[in-house]
């Protein structure tokens, strides 16, 4: 995978993704050391290319470039229409002028890190674009699955708010499914975007019918500032209708676990006892993070020294 | 040249009995399971002479096929000497030298380090033991979890071409190779390394062929 770019979830194969979670797995080892460092990509440089604040992602990238010996440089800048496209490549170019092994890329605009990628030869790294893609984040939720479930196959999720707005959703839809997971969703009508039904996801107007049996509940975070009174008519009522709380959970399986990709509103998306406690994996999710991103710095960062992309392993001496 | 690489004991091995496996069918059998088997014992003696403090020892492998070694080590000391010893499983992969200049990063294998290594003698046991660049990466790791007392190395079988200042201070094996073949610890009759149960040492000359 060295050189490769990691735009959305559908760049990779089941194979690939299985390696990444393996990967993963070794690095929260490494995560769980006194001495939290590893040499690998001493001498190498990672930038953080971010368009959209984002101190949760942008931290986690960073930690993990740094656990890995890895020079991280963070480039914020508040360019944010597409208007901009151009000063856009620009920046790029001009980061890519200064040899960086990987660029991290998150824009508020869907297909910007594509764009970047076009013209770049570094490989790329998607942290969210728009209401697009974030295929790390969906990468730690299979590996936190993974860890929590023993297993992805064969499990059913449920991902509960706003589907349509969400690059989340919509990574993990992807994700899930390619690893053999059932996805439902659930969200007021106007909070599911059309033809979500052709990517095989069942939708559900109530908690009730999408929770019921699930192994996994996934809840979104509102968009308070963008939405409220627009797409749905009160806080108080969505929070009444899809907000989770321990009443509604009891739907799912007894061993069902509950993610959110944080910050969480609470309260609203999630009663505060569930954002606290278990059956909530949520600060689960940031520790896999941080591994799950060392793991892909460790297998796309850098320029492919010939054209091939085989993963594999000679036993050296 | 060490004369514990050459203990008439296990010299020659007994002849392969055609292993049926058809990657290692020019294989030639360096050591079976008996004279592993009895390697093994001559290190664990030694290990018990030759620290003064053999309470203080700590086997750590390098997987995949330093595991089974230590874990036979381990039982021999436990036999021997009464001891029980901690055993430890380190990858090197992160600490390799030569990451960036390969067309793939290899896959991750498990660490395991049950306890401190601070003021304890580590043991490294190894399979093959050539370049010592595994040997130098697993040095560099061990130093992220402490401060040993000291490192000492073991190798089941020393097959040459080094190219750093590395010691192997208990070789099971000399066997002399030229660079391009390949000597590896794997099952009985070709089967691949086993967690438990026997082993074998097999030198294939010239790898690139047997391969392909």
């Amino acid at each position: 995978m060295i050189g490769r770019d990691l735009l959305c979830i559908d760049d990779l194969t089941r194979e690939e993704i299985g390696t990444i979670l393996e990967t993963a797995e070794h690095m929260r080892e490494v995560a769980a050391r006194d001495v939290k460092k590893v040499p690998t990509l001493r001498g190498r440089t990672i930038v953080n290319l971010f368009f959209e604040a984002s101190t949760r992602t942008a931290t986690s990238f960073e930690i993990a470039g740094k656990r890995l010996s890895a020079d991280v440089v963070n480039f914020s800048t508040r360019s944010s229409s597409l208007s901009k496209a151009e000063s856009i490549l620009d920046t790029a170019r001009t980061i890519d002028a200064m040899d960086p092994d990987a660029v991290v890329v998150r824009h508020n605009v869907a297909g910007v890190p594509k764009r970047i990628a076009d013209v770049l030869e570094v490989p790329v790294i998607n942290a969210g674009d728009g209401a697009h893609a974030h295929p790390t984040q969906a990468l730690l939720d299979l590996f936190t699955v993974q860890k929590e479930k023993g297993r992805i196959d064969g499990l059913t999720v449920a991902i509960v708010g706003d589907i349509a707005h969400s690059r989340v959703a919509r990574s993990n839809i992807a994700g899930f499914q390619k690893m053999g997971a059932e996805v439902r969703v659930a969200a007021p009508p106007t909070m599911i975007p059309a033809g979500v039904e052709a990517l095989g996801v069942k939708a559900y107007p109530s908690v009730r019918e999408a929770l019921d049996g699930v192994d996994v509940v996934m809840m979104l975070r509102i968009q308070l500032e963008r939405f409220a009174g627009a797409l749905f008519p009160s806080i108080r009522e969505y929070s009444a209708t899809f907000g989770l709380d321990r009443e509604k959970l009891r739907y799912a399986r007894d061993d069902a676990i509950v993610m959110h990709p944080g910050p969480v509103n609470r309260g609203v998306e999630l009663s505060h006892d569930l954002a606290d406690r278990r059956p909530s994996v949520i600060l689960d999710q940031v520790r896999n993070g941080v591994a799950l991103r060392m793991a892909v710095l460790y297998l796309f960062s850098g320029r492919p020294p010939g054209q091939s992309a085989l993963d594999g392993n000679s036993g050296g001496d | 040249m060490t004369p514990l690489g050459d203990d008439p004991a296990h010299t020659p091995a007994r002849p392969a009995h055609a292993p049926p496996a058809r990657e290692t069918r020019d294989a030639r059998l360096v050591l079976d399971d008996v004279a592993i088997g009895r390697t093994l014992m001559r290190i664990a003696h030694e290990l018990v002479e030759r620290n003064a403090d053999p309470q203080s020892l700590y086997l750590v492998a390098v997987p995949n096929g330093g595991v089974p070694l230590a874990r036979r080590l381990a039982a021999n000391l436990r036999e021997i000497a009464d001891l029980e010893v901690p055993l430890g499983i380190l990858d090197t992969t992160l600490y390799r030298d030569d990451l960036m200049s390969r067309s793939a990063r290899p896959r991750l294998r498990r660490t395991e380090m049950p306890s401190a290594v601070d003021e304890r003698a580590v043991i490294l046991v190894d399979d093959v033991a050539s370049t010592g660049r595994t040997i130098r990466a697993a040095m560099d790791a061990l130093m992220d979890f402490g401060r040993p007392k000291s490192v000492q190395v073991v190798a089941l079988v020393d097959r040459g071409h080094r190219e750093l200042p590395i010691k192997i201070d208990y070789v099971g094996k000399n066997i002399p190779t030229s660079p391009e073949d390949d000597v590896r610890l794997q099952g009985e009759g070709g089967a691949a390394l086993p967690e438990e149960g026997p082993l074998s040492v097999v030198h294939l000359p010239d790898a690139r062929r047997v391969r392909a």
